[in-house]
């Protein structure tokens, strides 16, 4: 057990590798892509710098706070994408019958699929998160202690945990529809995009929604509010550790998916 | 005449190319109409927050969102025709010189009619699903038949002010072989002066009345202002002033880089 736990975290940092270099044999369109996305999401910045401008704050929320909540969705969206963008593309795989190959080596099908794809021009998001939680953490009037600290670490390893769940069981459509579902997307890229605001903004049937159906408010809304200080309860801070549960029930999915896998493509 | 005729056919083929993805177009009005609904409550909580700041009628947001929304794939700018930047880095294009019609025209028509198409798919069962939705997240009625005539004219003008900006990334492409750092920057620009990322009202005062004048404001801010009567009398006729203007300087000044870029094209691949 130890030997092959070994030897697929070795085959996992070789895929690592082989990804790495290959993106650098290409350095200025490297250069120019993580530019490229670090200005990119200078947008969504400025234009939230815009709306609280003109209103101040939003239901309670003043600017600083929703910079360090956006930074976090931000750099867990960036850090799954990085890392799961296998998922991403698997709908690719699948038509192309590039998964029968998989099917033949002799390694897990779920390590191949994330090797084949690192995208590392989303360090330019990760930047551009970092840069935007420095900046909150000097507006805003959060006292940094430990506890706070380890929910922001928490956050990160769930959020991030989550938006791979998503990419997983976006994959595991795959294994039905042969093409990836758009209306998936609007967990992941509908989740970056508006998750920048907490989600009780949108409201308490929002705010359900997004506790019971799919566990949002676990990884930002309840950790958030122990982070700004609006409550005392220090448990809320590890509520993102949860969405290490919904992984297994996506890898579930996957499971059951390949299962009904019929080869397509030529 | 013929020499139309010949656009118009690769007008044609787009369009009908276009309108085959039927099931994609149904599932992204879906995810469409989430992301549209998520945006009003955004926006209505901001107006709960500080009403008084808040620049427009609700209604009129919302209508702007579920109209973005419908005509999405027509002024989304990331949605470039991926073929013709293919065949310019592939070395296609040499077949597309060699062909006796001007490359401009060619890629404009096409450009528009893939565009048309997109939207002409989507908004259909979009515009039905926002018209039946609950009071203050339906999409209201034109606010007057006038504005309703406007609203379709200033639509028309500003799909070509979209496909006329597009020409530029494509002409770019002879230019420099890696398009892609370069695009992007150019995407991130209109995204936000064309009102994609906050429509044009929410900004403040002094960035508006300059960000009104670039041909962005021209794309989908115009017509979907007039739909909803936020944009009227003077200042509407100022603005499709502005979208003709646009659109005629765009299109010359594109026409002569066009020029400029095909007399000094390298053919790559082979």
């Amino acid at each position: 057990m130890k030997e092959k736990i070994k030897s697929n975290v070795k085959l996992y940092f070789h895929y690592l590798s082989v990804a790495l270099r290959s993106t650098m044999q290409y350095k200025t369109s490297f250069y120019l892509m993580v530019t490229g996305r670090f200005l990119l999401f200078f947008n969504g910045i400025l234009g939230v710098y815009f709306m609280f401008s003109r209103f101040g704050h939003v239901k309670g929320y003043t600017f600083g706070e929703v910079l360090l909540c956006f930074a976090i969705i931000q750099a867990d969206f960036a850090l799954a994408e990085c890392i799961g963008s296998g998922f991403a593309a698997f709908a690719g795989i699948v038509r192309q019958g590039e998964f029968d190959r998989v099917l033949l080596r002799p390694r897990s099908t779920i390590l191949q699929v994330l090797g084949s794809q690192f995208r590392i021009d989303r360090i330019g998001l990760i930047f551009q998160a970092v840069f935007m939680f420095t900046y909150g953490v000097v507006i805003s009037p959060v006292e940094w202690t430990f506890g706070r600290i380890m929910t922001v670490c928490f956050m990160l390893l769930g959020g991030t945990t989550l938006f791979v769940s998503f990419f997983l069981l976006r994959a595991a459509f795959t294994f039905f529809t042969l093409d990836g579902i758009e209306l998936v997307n609007i967990l992941t890229y509908g989740a970056q995009e508006h998750g920048k605001y907490p989600i009780d903004i949108y409201g308490k049937k929002m705010l359900k929604f997004c506790t019971y159906v799919i566990p949002y408010t676990l990884i930002q809304y309840y950790p958030l509010q122990y982070l700004l200080g609006r409550t005392n309860r220090w448990y809320y801070g590890v509520y993102p550790l949860c969405a290490l549960y919904f992984l297994l029930i996506c890898y579930g999915m996957w499971r059951f998916g390949m299962r009904h896998y019929q080869s397509a493509g030529s | 005449m013929t020499k139309y005729k010949t656009y118009f056919s690769f007008f044609r083929i787009r369009f009908n190319m276009g309108l085959q993805y039927r099931v994609a177009a149904v599932s992204g009005a879906a995810t469409q109409l989430l992301w549209g609904l998520m945006e009003c409550l955004a926006f209505m909580a901001f107006q709960r927050s500080a009403p008084e700041a808040y620049p427009m009628a609700v209604s009129a947001t919302v209508s702007y969102v579920w109209l973005r929304e419908a005509f999405f794939s027509a002024f989304t700018t990331w949605n470039a025709d991926q073929d013709i930047f293919d065949s310019i880095v592939n070395g296609g294009i040499a077949y597309e010189l060699c062909r006796p019609v001007s490359i401009y025209h060619m890629w404009f028509a096409k450009t528009t009619a893939s565009r048309a198409a997109g939207a002409g798919l989507r908004c259909i069962p979009l515009l039905l699903a926002a018209s039946i939705l609950p009071r203050p997240y339906r999409l209201s009625l034109p606010a007057s038949p006038l504005h309703f005539v406007l609203f379709t004219i200033t639509l028309l003008l500003g799909l070509g002010v979209t496909v006329a900006f597009c020409m530029f990334t494509y002409i770019l492409a002879f230019f420099t072989i890696s398009p892609q750092g370069l695009r992007m920057l150019l995407t991130s620009m209109i995204d936000f002066l064309s009102g994609a990322i906050i429509p044009l009202p929410f900004m403040p005062d002094a960035v508006r009345s300059i960000v009104e004048l670039l041909p962005f404001a021209g794309m989908f801010n115009v017509p979907l202002l007039i739909y909803s009567g936020e944009l009227a009398g003077a200042a509407m006729y100022r603005g499709i002033g502005l979208q003709c203007f646009w659109l005629v300087t765009l299109v010359i000044s594109g026409r002569i880089l066009c020029r400029v870029a095909e007399r000094r094209i390298v053919v790559q691949g082979g």
